[in-house]
């Protein structure tokens, strides 16, 4: 009798499970690991709290060369260095990032860094993200970080503290879905077409239990900054984590970034991304393939980013819907006043806002100044561009692009948040309808209650905010 | 033998429904209320916009009906907490009153949110949320008590199967859900995993 060798009978492994394994401590119990955090990235809302609670306790921060801080929600995006800040509540959470990364000895972009920005766009641009090592960071699209073959979670207030303690996370192991993508890429489908494509057709909780594993020939096609797009909203599939494997597009990226591994360190590091890469026979938990050929721009035009739909169709009625889909259906429409059966194309905008972890980076921009280049943003329109970091903003500024912008009629803003979740003073007022390049339709969530947003890719916006309307960038 | 304070085997109230899928974070707490240092006071703030209006009058809302103050248990729908991560969410409806909440389904992140600050989540089927719900809209005075190692909600006379994801379970069951002193426990282990990464070296 001939027996074969475990190794023989085992499928190859994925690029989560080789890196959760890599990075496990122990287990805590039969379904809960104690995993290691490679890099943990900190901000201002959702640390305070944290820091507070190792101060009760007279506790350190285990690893500070492993932390990495930023200022991004809460910074005005005029006036950005005048202190104190007008908003007393905003200056106060300044202040206590400033004092806990000073006492605690953690490394702070603040607003005296060149490298301030998004906490999603700085920690890739600097090469601090990195292929193969846990990330974590208390803002949920930490998932963007997976776009480098990461592992990358966003975690709640008391996991922050546990990270900044002990460089650690009690964590259950995630199921993998490997998201294979193939197809035609239309002209001017944007990353962001595709991820609110796959949420629309999974759902905004079919990634509950779920690592997306994002593949295909489509993917590999894309650059490291589209692949950040993808993984940043795999938060809104309801995907904890998102992740692209690692390959030459990474790895061109990465180097000479001034947190990456430089000569010959470069080349061991190289090797070692490749091998966390998914194995050519990886098993998956489940596959799921989408083939893009001939699909167009998608725009949200509800309350979830599930809610979208492709130019040149016509909005959903709610009797054509699956039961489980009619209650927020109908919600949406009440929301955002829009008719079942409408298209959304001609609808008037108030506002555009270029910018967010989602499409705040170059080549958003550089998409974006395509299309509004030599032309003037509809009177009607408030138009915002804000880079998503100060590296960014430079680069773009490089380029002639602020000039670009501001030609037409936006205003160019210096990094933040800013209109993605109006932690600051960009906001929507009443019932303005808004054009975004950002990740939450939310009821809300741009700052007024009354506020609609409807998601769409930086060239669909720019497209938006000169016509005036909801505009198929196509065919502008 | 004195018990550990931080177990939790029960949560007894009323109950209050909170109707609708999709309820994401930035509707249990809007994200201009999380301009703070401390999680203090959320709870005033919790639902903000769909409890009132621009006025300050209110609105319709399950959490300012007279009839459910002073409610325990939050009954909710499909994927209750998507979106931002923001503790903030938690915090705020524990500050309020909340020790415990059952759904059709929950978004991860504010799953092991409210566990690591001792609130049980509990999942059923559709059909039975809308019964607990339409039992509790029904009588609101009802009793509810949560039993979390046999997963079963004793509503009247019925008592109800519920579900609750096993290390969030025993997590609860040992006092151990603020993670944070188990985590600690560790330290050498942890020591040795910082060691063994090249990365951490910067493969020099």
């Amino acid at each position: 009798m001939e027996y074969k060798s475990l190794k023989e009978i085992e499928m190859g492994k994925n690029l989560f499970n080789k890196v959760w394994d890599l990075h496990k401590v122990t287990a805590l119990s039969e379904s809960r690991d104690q995993l290691f955090i490679g890099l943990h990235l900190v901000h201002e809302v959702t640390s305070p709290q944290a820091f507070a609670a190792l101060r009760e306790r007279n506790l350190s921060v285990k690893y500070p060369d492993r932390t990495l801080a930023t200022v991004d929600h809460i910074v005005p995006t005029q006036k950005q260095l005048f202190r104190p800040y007008k908003d007393d509540l905003a200056e106060k959470m300044l202040v206590a990032i400033e004092d806990n990364t000073k006492d605690f000895g953690i490394q702070f972009f603040g607003l005296d860094s060149d490298s301030q920005g998004i906490v999603h766009i700085i920690g890739p641009e600097n090469g601090a993200t990195q292929p193969g090592m846990t990330i974590a960071c208390g803002d949920s699209h930490t998932s963007t970080h997976g776009a480098f073959g990461a592992l990358a979670f966003g975690i709640g207030t008391s996991q922050v503290r546990d990270v900044l303690a002990t460089q650690t996370l009690a964590f259950e192991r995630l199921k993998v879905r490997k998201i294979n993508v193939t197809g035609e890429r239309g002209n001017r489908v944007a990353a962001k077409d595709i991820i609110l494509r796959i949420i629309s057709e999974l759902g905004v909780m079919g990634g509950i239990g779920y690592a997306y594993e994002f593949a295909g020939p489509v993917i590999d096609s894309l650059s490291m900054e589209e692949r950040m797009t993808i993984c940043n909203m795999s938060i809104e599939g309801g995907a904890r984590a998102g992740y692209v494997n690692p390959d030459q597009v990474t790895f061109d990226y990465l180097e000479g970034k001034p947190f990456a591994p430089k000569g010959t360190a470069f080349e061991k590091a190289v090797e070692y991304w490749r091998s966390i890469a998914s194995d050519p026979d990886a098993e998956f938990d489940d596959i799921y393939e989408l083939d893009i050929t001939g699909m167009g721009p998608m725009v949200t035009w509800g309350i979830t980013p599930g809610q979208s739909v492709e130019m040149g169709r016509n909005l959903p009625r709610v009797e054509d819907l699956g039961d489980n889909d009619q209650e927020i259906t109908r919600k949406a429409y009440e929301h955002m006043g829009f008719k079942e059966g409408q298209p959304l194309e001609g609808e008037k905008i108030d506002v555009a806002f270029i910018g967010s972890c989602t499409n705040g980076r170059i080549s958003d921009f550089r998409a974006a100044a395509d299309v509004v280049k030599g032309k003037k943003v509809a009177p009607h329109v408030k138009a915002l561009a804000v880079p998503g970091s100060r590296k960014v903003k430079l680069q773009a500024e490089a380029e002639g692009l602020d000039a670009i912008f501001k030609e037409a009629g936006f205003e160019w803003r210096e990094a933040g948040c800013s209109m993605c979740l109006a932690m600051n003073p960009d906001k929507l007022i009443g019932r303005q309808l808004s054009a975004s390049s950002s990740n939450r339709n939310f009821i809300g969530r741009q700052g007024s209650a009354h506020g609609r947003t409807l998601l769409m890719s930086p060239a669909m916006v720019a497209a938006a905010a000169v016509e005036g309307a909801v505009t198929d960038v196509r065919t502008f | 033998m004195t018990d550990n304070p931080a177990i939790i085997r029960k949560v007894e109230g009323r109950g209050v429904p909170v109707k609708g899928n999709d309820i994401d974070t930035d509707r249990i707490i809007p994200a201009r209320y999380l301009r703070c240092v401390t999680f203090e006071g959320l709870g005033a703030e919790v639902f903000k916009d769909e409890r009132y209006n621009d006025d300050g009058s209110k609105k319709d809302h399950a959490f300012n009906d007279a009839n459910y103050d002073g409610a325990a248990i939050l009954i909710v729908n499909r994927n209750f907490g998507c979106g931002s991560s923001r503790e903030h969410a938690p915090q705020a409806l524990m500050r309020f009153g909340i020790k415990a909440i059952v759904g059709e389904s929950f978004a991860e992140i504010f799953a092991g949110n409210c566990t690591s600050i001792g609130i049980p989540v509990f999942t059923a089927d559709e059909s039975v949320i809308t019964d607990i719900q339409g039992m509790v809209e029904k009588q609101p005075d009802l009793e509810l008590s949560l039993d979390v190692d046999g997963e079963i909600l004793s509503i009247s006379d019925r008592q109800i199967q519920l579900t609750i994801n096993s290390s969030a379970k025993t997590a609860l069951l040992k006092g151990t859900w603020n993670t944070l002193d188990e985590l600690l426990l560790n330290n050498d282990q942890i020591d040795q995993v910082y060691n063994r990464l090249a990365y951490v070296s910067q493969f020099s």
